[in-house]
């Protein structure tokens, strides 16, 4: 099994070859956003954060915003940076270009320029420069073993553990079998079935991590004195009919299929175990998408009941309805329908085949709808506070 | 493959989900360990939602996928909605 992609020089796998603007400061958004607004072939993220964080929080973003630098879907990277912010934006464009020497990278610092304007008008140019070596790019075919798949369910009902997540089950074993790598994530989504992923580990060791990490989140919900219920499942999971935070888990971890659970990552880790890995992320959707990106994932599937419209500005982000009358409702943004369990017009194994060639057609150039959409949504989970 | 209006995880489940807008006093058909059953539904269950496939008395714990998802806060008959005003969860309970 293979796809198109693009080998870079490192040996790494990319299968889109963006240029990034790359804010490295809330204060540096504007310019950010200007620069790729001008610029076809450029995208960019927005952020509320890179300045006065601390310790190991501060270090949390400096890590996710390089490893969104130094991703394989990313061929160019400009930094912005305010110019007296934590974390430097020449610092991070440092980084980047220290772990991929390959990579067009540049730095823009707003108050040097002489301000917004002449920041954005300086970006251009660079840009413009960017993504005309990146248009030169060639894919080449490539073996699926190499994809590192992120899996994530948002917006869930009570179809989601019924159609959508086994049928992505059933895609993530294919692709583990295949020799390839699959993320599990969103934490919190997982109380209640901790058991039977700690189950599936490796070794004792990694049986502790899932049960260590679960306790962590799970402590961190009751510090607030709260039934977490209304959070989590949320108003919506509720009204489409999940009941529980263990309820809502036991469907999600449908999606992680049946394979052994190689490890238990931090949060924004790269991913370098191929198998299953559990990324101990947050439930929300944008911190979760933003961590596995962050992770080196190349692409996401991600499954929805309620609806949702969101993608990663450098990872193809592919939506699956778990019911047929959301996939018609919200056809500008749903690629595959899994609804088809529901009707019994097809069954799981169905579906999760036809979720494994969209995956292996979107991994070599066809645009998932997110992206044909312009989204690029970005939230980095923050563990510290805000001085 | 026939239409069922709801799916029974496992057979060991209290409760099934409804795939189908359900009114109340119809018969609800769904196939536990591969027989069909019909229970019949005492109120109107919204798609997605949940029924009680045997009577739960309160207190008890209440099963779908053959896991726990929570437990009755109240006497729960056969045929009625299972949901968050008489399921409570076990878990990330911070209020106790």
């Amino acid at each position: 099994m293979q796809f198109k992609g693009y080998r870079r020089p490192d040996g790494k796998v990319g299968i889109r070859n963006q240029v990034l603007i790359l804010p490295s400061v809330v204060c540096a958004n504007r310019v950010a956003r200007g620069i790729s607004q001008a610029v076809a072939g450029t995208t960019w993220v927005e952020h509320q954060h890179g300045c006065t964080q601390l310790g190991a929080d501060a270090e949390l973003t400096a890590r996710v915003l390089v490893a969104h630098g130094t991703h394989p879907n990313v061929s160019g990277v400009i930094v912005i940076g305010l110019g007296c912010e934590t974390i430097r934006a020449q610092d991070i464009a440092a980084e980047i270009k220290k772990q991929c020497s390959y990579k067009n990278v540049a730095t823009i610092i707003i108050q040097d320029e002489g301000g917004s304007v002449k920041a954005i008008g300086s970006g251009v140019s660079i840009a413009r420069e960017f993504v005309g070596a990146a248009s030169a790019g060639e894919r080449e075919w490539i073996d699926a073993s190499e994809l590192i798949l992120g899996t994530e369910c948002g917006g869930s009902d009570a179809c989601s553990g019924i159609s959508a997540n086994p049928a992505l089950g059933v895609t993530s074993d294919m692709l583990i079998d295949a020799g390839g790598s699959v993320i599990l994530a969103e934490t919190t989504e997982i109380i209640g079935a901790e058991h039977l992923i700690a189950a599936r580990a490796v070794n004792p060791q990694v049986a502790r991590k899932c049960f260590d990490v679960i306790n962590a989140c799970e402590a961190s919900a009751n510090k607030m004195g709260v039934d977490m219920r209304g959070s989590q499942p949320t108003p919506g999971n509720i009204a489409g009919g999940l009941s529980s935070i263990e309820e809502k888990s036991l469907g999600c971890i449908y999606k992680a299929g049946t394979r052994p659970l190689q490890d238990v990552i931090e949060y924004a880790a790269p991913v370098t175990q191929k198998g299953l890995v559990w990324m101990d992320t947050p439930g929300q959707d944008i911190e979760q998408l933003t961590g596995m990106a962050a992770g080196g994932c190349h692409l996401v599937v991600f499954t929805t009941g309620r609806g949702t419209c969101c993608g990663s500005p450098i990872v193809p982000t592919i939506k699956v309805a778990t019911n047929t009358a959301l996939f018609e409702r919200m056809n500008d943004n749903i690629d595959i329908n899994a609804g088809t369990v529901i009707t019994g017009e097809e069954n799981v194994e169905q579906v999760g085949r036809r979720i494994f060639a969209e995956m292996l057609d979107v991994a070599s150039g066809k645009l998932a709808k997110a992206e044909i959409l312009g989204f690029n949504d970005f939230a980095i989970r923050r563990i510290g506070p805000t001085m | 493959m026939a239409r069922l209006q709801a799916i029974v995880m496992k057979a060991k489940d209290n409760v099934c989900t409804v795939v189908e807008l359900i009114a109340p006093g119809s018969e609800v058909g769904m196939e536990i360990n591969g027989e069909n059953v019909r229970v019949r539904a005492d109120e109107a269950i919204p798609v997605g939602h949940k029924l009680a496939i045997r009577d739960i008395k309160q207190g008890e714990i209440i099963m779908k996928y053959g896991e726990v998802i929570g437990r009755a806060t109240q006497n729960i008959r056969i045929g009625q909605h299972v949901h968050v005003h008489n399921l409570e969860s076990c878990r990330g309970r911070g209020d106790r």
